[in-house]
């Protein structure tokens, strides 16, 4: 599984923090960081933090 | 099940949409819409759409990828659940075995709108936004009439467009849902921007003769005004159900599951739907947020497919934003259930803090102003019934908390 966002969109939001915290994390600057190749396990998290994404900035892939 | 059929088709929609075919519904899934425009995401329209700083085309949400029928420009006029049939404007009936019930709020309208002079707007649809920003464009003053959060972000882009703002409220201070103190921190931020305040007064009628000219007040003074915007909250889209038996009598009533109640066939999602949530005591909510479309839209979808007895309870924390200048404001919890505010992160001068609403000793809401990174830890503690104390305890000795100023 690939995930990836698009930084130009993103507006900080948080909310993929929420979803899944293991993958999503916003720095004291709040910008955000991720892990590129999660454990597949963290499969259904990512895609719910894509989806409650407000701008859609993430993308899931496998 | 052989046939699903989504009425709204917008967030919540499409995210039960989504769902429904993730749940493993491989049979026909029907989404019908009022408007003629696939779904397409609300946020931008008071602020990037209607600043011109944003395409049309950019608030289409993804919607291809949902393998469903669109039947869009079509409204749902009723229901017969008991033949289980949603009745279309021109009589069409659209059979169903499950049906989403996610047909939004609209905005309140100013008693007899018909009669207005032009010149004054709602704000709902992207038609909404564009009319409006055309409106903007030609300068002028605006007066907004409701200084809720879409009222207060319309004022911030008007603005940011040079345009001349007037914000009125019945209440005493803008974004009333906050509490006093925090709605005199959003008072503040708006002042500092140069709109003048009209607070704790009553709005008469709009008057012009050919246009909007001025704004009448119920004390008998008033202010000129080129375009207003009437910005008093929204109603649930419950017309259509009003003869099918359903409990309509605060939007749709669903159950914990956003399960229709009596009606394990229909689930409820998005603004129109009213729960007990279980974060709530068992309160009665109805959600108008984007969050909330999208995560009740994807689990009333799932659970319209999966069997009564397994369905998951919808206890998502609620969580909203709204972007007002250089300003990130944002609530998780439900600030209007909280007895008492407490500072507990950063400083209201400098506009980056976190308070926290307290019900009973434990944490209710957060409301952060350019605290971003610490929304999601404050929410997660409501989710989880956090004691006021120990998030207190636990704030004090956090790197990452904003020094509180004192």
């Amino acid at each position: 599984m690939k995930v990836e966002v698009d930084t130009d969109l993103c507006q900080a939001h948080g909310e993929c923090v929420f979803a899944a915290p293991e993958i999503f994390e916003l720095d004291d600057e709040d910008q955000i960081h991720w892990v590129s190749s999660p454990d597949d396990g963290l499969r259904d998290k990512a895609r719910q933090a894509a989806k409650v994404c407000p701008v859609s900035a993430i993308k899931v892939t496998e | 099940m052989e046939q699903v059929v989504v009425v709204g088709a917008s967030l919540a929609g499409l995210r039960a949409a989504e769902a429904v075919r993730e749940q493993g519904h491989d049979g026909a899934l029907v989404v019908v819409g009022e408007e003629t425009h696939p779904p397409y995401t609300r946020p931008p329209l008071s602020k990037q759409l209607l600043a011109g700083a944003m395409e049309r085309e950019k608030v289409d949400l993804r919607w291809r990828e949902v393998d469903a029928r669109w039947r869009l420009g079509v409204r749902a006029d009723g229901l017969d659940p008991h033949r289980r049939r949603v009745v279309l404007a021109g009589g069409e009936q659209l059979p169903y075995d499950g049906l989403v019930v996610a047909t939004g709020c609209r905005p309140r309208q100013w008693p007899r709108a018909g009669e207005l002079p032009p010149g004054v707007f709602t704000l709902r649809h992207v038609e909404d936004a564009l009319a409006l920003r055309e409106a903007l464009r030609r300068g002028g003053r605006l007066v907004v009439v409701g200084a809720g959060f879409i009222g207060c972000e319309v004022a911030a882009t008007a603005r940011s467009l040079g345009v001349e703002v007037v914000l009125c409220d019945i209440a005493r201070t803008p974004m009333a849902s906050l509490g006093p103190e925090l709605g005199a921190a959003c008072a503040a931020l708006q002042l500092d921007h140069g709109v003048e305040l009209v607070l704790g007064r009553a709005i008469d009628g709009f008057e012009g003769v050919g246009r909007l000219e001025r704004v009448r007040m119920a004390d008998g003074s008033h202010f000129d005004a080129d375009v207003a915007l009437v910005a008093l909250g929204a109603i649930p889209n419950i017309e259509w159900l009003q003869h099918s038996g359903l409990d309509v009598s605060q939007g749709l009533g669903c159950d914990a599951t956003c399960t229709a109640v009596g009606s394990p066939d229909i689930v409820g999602a998005g603004d129109v739907a009213t729960w007990p949530h279980p974060l709530a005591d068992g309160e009665l909510v109805r959600v108008e947020h984007w969050s909330n479309a999208a995560e009740q839209g994807l689990l009333a979808g799932a659970n319209l497919v999966r069997p009564v007895d397994e369905r998951v309870v919808y206890d998502s924390v609620p969580s909203f934003w709204s972007d007002q200048y250089d300003v990130k404001v944002q609530s998780v919890g439900f600030p209007g259930r909280a007895e008492r505010v407490r500072m507990l992160e950063g400083s209201i001068a400098e506009r980056r803090f976190v308070a926290a609403g307290e019900r009973d000793g434990r944490l209710v809401a957060a409301v952060g102003f350019n605290a971003a990174r610490r929304m999601p830890w404050y929410r997660r503690q409501i989710a989880q019934r956090a004691s006021l104390e120990d998030v207190v305890a636990a704030v004090g000795e956090d790197e990452r908390a904003l020094p509180l100023a004192v």
